[in-house]
């Protein structure tokens, strides 16, 4: 038997939220509050090793079997669509891939439709299935601010509340899809650890 | 001690223990061109693993490709039909390693058989398989699906066309969650959702896992597609089989190209397959050809590292001679060492040579050989 199952967190409250529910499940580890700036956290009675990971990296990590599992959101498998087993929607992170425009914006289809986005691979899956061209615009963060200084028609992002949309003056259009946290597995991991993966799962399910 | 095996890497030693076991059950081998005419690989892009095809313009203005894929340069040449044709390559192939990633130059050996074929040579190709990860060692496991049974699966459900594809997509990403979501919007009923959330789930031994999947039959598609499965494996084992080979239907490939059987293969410390392969009688079809096909490919350069001479010394035995030292003593030296089977290099200083044992010519002068 291979060493403690690693598992990829991601940074932030969503990681804290899902290592709370791995405690809850009986993967907890004694130092994990310990030292926040530490990378690693291990238990051994668990036979678990954590580490923290940028959220659009643990899927990377997984990937190329740095991670055995890992958590990712919906939005990062959708966009990058890592070779990588999807096994549990943990229900936590949940938000919406949605279209947003300003207010009273109609799509005339007289030309490309310009959409501001960081998730250009779901942009384009989602208006080519609709037969509409569309001119991406990749922006890396404060992608509401497009359309207002007139830079796209529309954007493509996540929308929690809808509050900072409407605070600028915009709205919701089409929803996408909906997002949450995923806990995914190494397709080589899931094989060679079979049976710890499926408790793990179990336990998490149960939580 | 110097010998033909230490001196090659990982991918190249298993290259040609794979290539010695493929000829001791009659496969003969091809040999092919670097590159082939673009048009055959637009026209079957979704059989390739990734779209991304380096292509030049060659004599005449032709488009050509460097080759992203064997098994369709073997397709094309085969005959129609007739016995089955056992042929083994060992080529280079030019793709991504990851979708989405640049081309790189690729080592792959594989078999095809091609022709009329039966349960017997399912079952031979699926043992060579397992054979295969073998000859590459460590702990590994070979998986098992069948897209007859999938495509069973969707007719009894009455999904045809792009939604089976996409309930096909999440039952290979293990996604529970999303198959319900896809079921309920298509408006299957319960039952059949069950089935295939089950089947996603579904892992282990066949032996173990047999009974789970009969449970999961809906039709006489499903019913042949589980015999197929237990007769080829049971001819496999009767072969020689090593190890347990799992059913695992998140294995799901390109309906318009396989029909039967495909499996994958995977060794403990490589995070993805190493071996991938399947039953191809639609492929073929595309050709003309209406007989049968079944072949997979190891992907050596994933095994780079993983076996083979890179941690052993560069030489054996390291001669250190002095700047004064007559070059014709330290060419007999040299000689002595080598005819008695040790790998030698002579140098003036130690350098970053790896050696396993070091002669200084003086000392060696000192002791009268």
């Amino acid at each position: 038997m291979s060493g403690p199952i690693k598992i990829a967190l991601p940074k932030g409250r969503l990681g804290e939220s899902v290592y709370a529910m791995f405690e809850a499940a009986g993967y907890g580890c004694p130092d994990a509050a310990e030292d926040s700036r530490k990378l690693f956290f291990e238990s051994a009675d668990a036979r678990v090793r954590y580490f923290w990971a940028k959220p659009a990296d643990t899927a990377v990590y997984v990937e190329r079997g740095a991670a055995d599992i890992g958590i990712a959101g919906k939005d990062i498998l959708l966009e990058h669509s890592p070779d990588v087993y999807e096994l549990l929607d943990l229900g936590v992170g949940r938000c919406r891939m949605a279209a947003a425009a300003k207010k009273n914006f109609e799509d005339y289809g007289t030309g490309p439709l310009r959409v501001a986005t960081k998730y250009a691979n779901i942009a384009r899956e989602y208006y080519g299935g609709r037969g509409r061209e569309i001119d991406i615009i990749k922006l890396g963060g404060s992608i509401e601010l497009a359309p207002i200084v007139g830079l796209s028609d529309v954007i493509v992002d996540i929308v929690e509340t809808g509050r900072t949309l409407i605070e600028n003056g915009m709205e919701p259009i089409q929803v996408i899809t909906d997002i949450s946290a995923r806990l995914i597995a190494n397709k080589v991991s899931y094989r060679f650890r079979h049976a710890e993966i499926t408790q793990l799962c179990e336990r998490l399910t149960a939580v | 001690m110097a010998n033909l095996e230490s001196a090659m890497r990982g991918e190249e030693l298993a290259a040609m223990r794979l290539r010695v076991l493929f000829r001791r059950y009659g496969y003969a081998r091809f040999d092919m061109s670097k590159f082939e005419e673009y048009e055959l690989y637009s026209r079957n892009k979704s059989f390739l693993a990734s779209d991304s095809i380096i292509t030049f313009t060659g004599a005449g203005g032709r488009l050509m490709a460097l080759r992203p894929d064997v098994t369709l340069s073997i397709v094309k040449a085969a005959p129609g039909g007739g016995p089955p044709r056992r042929l083994y390559y060992s080529e280079n192939v030019y793709r991504p390693r990851h979708a989405g990633r640049e081309v790189s130059e690729r080592m792959q050996v594989g078999l095809e058989c091609i022709g009329e074929i039966g349960a017997y040579e399912m079952g031979e190709v699926l043992m060579l398989a397992s054979r295969s990860l073998g000859e590459i060692g460590g702990r590994n496991c070979l998986c098992l699906s069948h897209m007859g049974f999938l495509t069973g699966l969707l007719r009894g459900a009455g999904i045809e066309g792009q939604p089976g594809e996409q309930l096909l997509s999440r039952v290979g990403d293990r996604s529970e969650s999303e198959i319900r979501r896809l079921c309920g919007e298509y408006g299957l009923d319960g039952g059949f959702t069950e089935k295939f959330a089950s089947l996603a789930g579904l892992y282990g031994p066949i032996a173990e896992r047999i009974y789970d999947l009969r449970a999961l039959s809906v039709n006489g598609e499903t019913e042949a597609a589980i015999g197929e499965i237990e007769q080829v494996c049971r001819i496999a084992r009767r072969l020689g089989a090593p190890g347990d080979i799992n059913i695992d239907f998140s294995i799901v490939n390109d309906m318009n190209y396989y029909s039967g059987i495909i499996f994958q293969g995977f060794v403990e410390g490589i995070p993805a397959a190493v071996l991938s392969g399947g039953r191809y009688d639609k492929l073929l079809r595309r050709f003309g050809k209406f007989s049968g096909a079944i072949g997979f490919a190891v992907y050596a350069d994933m095994l780079e590292g993983s076996r083979g001479g890179e941690d052993r010394p560069d030489a054996d035995v390291l001669v250190l001679y002095g700047e004064g030292d007559d070059p014709l003593e330290i060419a007999a030296a040299v000689r002595d060492i080598a005819d008695g089977g040790e790998s030698v290099c002579a140098m003036s200083e130690e350098g970053d040579l790896k050696y396993g044992r070091l002669v200084r010519l003086s000392e060696r002068r000192g002791a009268g050989i």
